[in-house]
């Protein structure tokens, strides 16, 4: 494909864990209720009924646009967005339209060094209510409006993914980050995040950009600005996973690169994953497109934040997974895939740091004498060497023995080799025709003989000094 | 004093002169006998009765709620749990609201005891109650004439007698209109006053929630229950309510009055114009000093209200799908129909700014019209309509004349402004009013000023056609 470009842009929605829902005061908690038990005449949408926002919920917008580096609309305001749909017992969803709570953000995507890879950019993050959710069984068609009024976040970023993989690590990070705000669970399953790609391909000739349409800067209906972006754009729905998401991707790159070589244009359209044949299927043209009829929500006046307010909010970030990861592989020198892994994991991490100031505090580091000592430590957490299901001093109990170098008595292990060299003539053989993974077994039992009192390192130099 | 004033119940009934079953029994009979005349009432309580027995039972006990044992009316758009509401739209036909409006949680909680639902233009779209799923309401003045709309039943009820107060709402005039054609008095309070939560919305940005009484007294008693700073509603004000009846009674002399230029011409028929101009003379007696005011965008009023009431009009029907309750949406008719299209359409992409969009900046000037008005102005005195009561049948099939009778009374729904409309000297022999308009959140001064123009008029001399 080298010679196209795709150009992806994703649209993130997050339940937020707030106790109540956006608009009334019906708890928010709807995964595994008994349908229609969460519901009052506002979320029902009842005649009469009216909304009023939720101040926690916005908060939280707030926080989740300053840690990705938005900026923040001191004046927002709430628009009815417009469709028919059972699910939606208003015929219209609370939404933000022209003034989202958060714009112009970013966020960036770095290697394993640390360096920038990437920068994403973040179009807005804005505020909307959940649908209800509609259960076909037996031929019947039911609603249950429970999950209705939820507070929903919208993650809008800029067309700036180049491929699958850079959209992965978008979406694991920005869990991470979710889970970090503690602003909702990010449980896939349960669809309290949902992923929509937007995927188009652009042609790119020698070091110049084409564009598949006659003119190669246009006025881009699709994007809203003038533009070198393709004029047509794929949205897929239905991913509830990252794996899917990575599996629409790179399926939509390899059809519409497909369509781009025969001369056409794909068409601008909507479609959904199937993830029983892995491939996208159409769901909606761009003819059937809606016109959400976008107005101000009269029931709700607009908001206005203190500058105060922000301040405080941005004060209150807990440190963030970027941060902490910079902080780990700086100060504790783990390993990136390490560091990755424990930040990932509040269970991990929140272990980690203890253990690590009960290290430093029970002056166990003295003991210990390793630069590598919290790589070890973080080794032992990850690879699950020792229970972390443990008190903590017992599980630095445990560390220390097995990561204190061990007193070898050289002439006990002259003789143990001696004697392992004597008892296993066949793996010797092996190893001195050239099969250098005899020498672990050897090792092994020497370390056996020496009953385990003996360093490993030293052990192999040794036996490789007497078997050369 | 009229028998009807809350003031002649209230101390009837603190007096034990009268039991509130007794009061509550003689309005259900004069509703048993004049309405199959007047239909004002689409369902009445059979349970009020009971509601009025236990209102006695706690004035036994020492219980003083403000409105105790008084019977009291309400459009058939305040939710009412267990009461049939419908909106005066076949759609909504049989149903029946889990929940009370705030204002009807409000009422309940001062004692009132509920007589019954009143007729209106289905969804309150229209300006003469012909627009009802249920049958037209006639004017008890005039059984040929409308009582106007969209609050017809509640203006008509309290001015028949077959109820003392009836809640009703004023989007561009539904309050006013039928008060002044049924000789009554109306009160628009200012917009976000009364909590509009589990009121069925027509024009959300416009719905003020008010009622209609015999007096001024009345009105400000009924004010002081049913404004709130609502936590259901964000659109409520943060200005205390207060007890707006007690403050009554304060001289009047020294208030500067304005009159609205643009309001004085051709359109205005003679003859209110002339008894105008003797309420105004009532006023100047009581030592106000009245003065010219122009609002210069109040000849856009109506069209920039027919653009943004049916846009909201056509986002808050939305939800009569029929999927969940009420009849499927072939039950609406032709008005309901009319303002979802012109809203529909209002709102379509390509459309908005040049129709919704200009319009709220429309509305912006005529709001700083008003402001700037009161800067000059303590009040500002209108006739409520520019025609007495129309006969029935007469701007049916003219939805235009018919937008324009409302064209003295949507102004004000447009600024959110509070506006009393009172009784004053007939026209043609028949009833209309005078409306006293006040800034934001200050209905104490209009109810001052019309009460005491209220005292100075004296008695109107009409008489009930039934």
């Amino acid at each position: 494909m080298n010679n196209y470009q795709p150009v992806i842009g994703l649209e993130i929605h997050v339940e937020l864990s707030t106790v109540s829902k956006m608009f009334c005061s019906c708890p928010a908690d709807w995964f595994g209720k008994e349908p229609n038990t969460l519901t009052c005449p506002v979320c029902l949408g009842l005649p009469g009924a009216l909304p009023v926002a939720n101040r926690q919920a916005i908060e939280w917008v707030v926080k989740l646009g300053l840690a990705m580096r938005c900026g923040i609309n001191m004046v927002s305001k709430f628009d009815r967005k417009h469709y028919f749909y059972p699910d939606l017992p208003k015929g219209f969803q609370i939404s933000q339209y022209d003034v989202p709570f958060c714009h112009g953000g970013s966020y960036d995507l770095l290697d394993n060094k640390l360096e920038k890879l990437k920068t994403i950019n973040i179009k807005r993050i804005h505020m909307e209510e959940d649908t209800g959710k509609l259960i076909h069984k037996n031929g019947k068609s039911y609603v249950d409006f429970n999950r209705c009024g939820v507070p929903l976040v919208e993650i809008v970023t800029e067309p700036d993914f180049e491929n699958s993989t850079q959209v992965k690590q978008f979406l694991e990070e920005l869990h991470t980050l979710v889970l970090y705000l503690n602003i909702s669970d990010a449980n896939m399953e349960e669809g309290s995040m949902r992923l929509e790609p937007n995927i188009s391909i652009r042609k790119v000739q020698g070091s110049t950009l084409h564009v598949p349409s006659k003119k190669n800067i246009t006025l881009n209906a699709v994007h809203g600005m003038w533009s070198d972006l393709p004029n047509y754009k794929v949205e897929v729905k239905n991913i509830n996973s990252f794996k899917f998401a990575v599996q629409a991707i790179d399926y939509e790159i390899e059809r519409q690169i497909e369509i781009l070589k025969r001369g056409d244009i794909p068409p601008q359209e909507t479609r959904g994953f199937d993830p029983n044949i892995h491939r996208t299927v159409s769901q909606r043209t761009k003819e059937e497109a809606h016109d959400y009829r976008y107005f101000p929500e009269p029931d709700i006046p607009p908001i206005t934040l203190e500058n105060s307010y922000v301040e405080g909010v941005k004060a209150d970030l807990p440190e963030l997974p970027q941060q902490k990861l910079r902080r780990y592989i700086k100060t504790y020198k783990l390993r990136y895939q390490d560091a990755t892994i424990l930040i990932s994991d509040s269970k991990l991490f929140n272990f980690f740091e203890q253990v690590s100031g009960h290290l430093i505090t029970g002056h166990k580091t003295e003991e210990l004498k390793d630069e590598n000592m919290y790589s070890m430590v973080a080794n032992l957490i990850i690879n699950k060497k020792i229970s972390i299901d443990q008190p903590i001093d017992s599980f630095v109990a445990e560390a220390v023995k097995k990561l204190k170098p061990v007193e070898t008595d050289e002439e006990e292990l002259v003789r143990a080799i001696d004697w392992v060299i004597n008892e296993n003539a066949n793996a010797v053989l092996n190893y001195k025709q050239g099969n250098i993974n005899s020498i672990m077994f050897l090792v092994g039992q020497v370390m056996q003989k020496m009953k385990g009192k003996a360093d490993a390192q030293l052990v192999r130099s040794k036996l490789e000094e007497a078997l050369s | 004093m009229n028998s009807n004033s809350l003031k002649v119940i209230l101390e009837k009934l603190e007096k034990r002169e009268i039991t509130s079953v007794e009061i509550t029994k003689q309005y259900l009979d004069e509703i048993k006998k004049k309405d199959s005349q007047i239909n004002a009432f689409i369902t009445v309580n059979d349970k009020a009765l009971n509601e009025a027995k236990l209102a006695d039972d706690k004035r036994q006990r020492g219980d003083k709620g403000v409105l105790l044992g008084v019977p009291i009316a309400l459009k058939d758009v305040y939710s009412t749990r267990g009461l049939k509401t419908t909106a005066g739209s076949r759609v909504l036909e049989n149903y029946i609201p889990p929940y009370d409006a705030t204002a009807v949680k409000k009422l309940k909680q001062a004692g009132a005891v509920i007589l019954g639902k009143t007729n209106l233009d289905a969804w309150a779209h229209g300006s003469s109650g012909e627009n009802s799923d249920f049958g037209v309401t006639h004017n008890p003045y005039d059984l040929k004439s409308t009582p106007g709309g969209s609050s017809s039943g509640s203006a008509a009820a309290v001015a028949s007698g077959m109820a003392p107060v009836a809640a009703g709402t004023d989007t561009g005039g539904s309050i006013r209109l039928p008060a002044s054609f049924c000789n009554v008095v109306g009160l628009k309070p200012t917009y976000g006053r009364v909590s509009r939560y589990g009121i069925i919305a027509m024009g959300s940005s416009f719905d003020s929630i008010g009622h209609i009484t015999q007096d001024v007294f009345s009105s400000a008693l009924v004010l002081s229950v049913t404004g709130e700073i609502d936590p259901n509603d964000g659109t409520t004000g943060k200005v205390a309510v207060t007890q707006y009846h007690k403050l009554l009674g304060k001289p009047i002399n020294g208030v500067k009055l304005g009159i609205i230029k643009e309001f004085m011409k051709e359109g205005l028929d003679s003859e209110i114009k002339k008894n105008f101009g003797k309420a105004c003379k009532t006023l100047e007696d009581l030592g106000c000093e009245i003065v010219e005011i122009s609002l210069p965008h109040v000849d856009y009023a109506t069209s920039t209200y027919y653009i943004l009431v049916p846009a909201e009009v056509s986002s808050n029907l939305g939800r009569m799908d029929g999927v969940r309750f009420g009849n499927s949406r072939d039950h609406f008719s032709a008005e309901a129909k009319r303002r979802v299209m012109i809203g529909t359409y209002t709102l379509s992409s390509g459309y908005y700014d040049a129709y919704y969009n200009k319009a709220l900046k429309v509305r912006r000037l005529i709001i700083n019209d008003f402001n700037n008005a009161f800067k000059s102005v303590d009040a500002i005195i209108a006739p409520t309509s520019p025609t007495p009561p129309f006969k029935l049948g007469e701007k049916l099939n003219e939805p235009l004349s018919m937008y324009l009778s409302d064209i003295y009374v949507c102004p004000m729904n447009l600024a959110g402004v509070p506006a009393l409309s009172v009784p004053m000297e007939p026209a043609h022999n028949l009833p209309c009013g005078i409306q006293f308009v006040g800034r934001q959140f200050d209905e104490n001064t209009i109810f001052n000023i019309a009460h005491a123009y209220e005292q100075a008029r004296g008695d109107i001399n009409l008489k009930l056609k039934i």
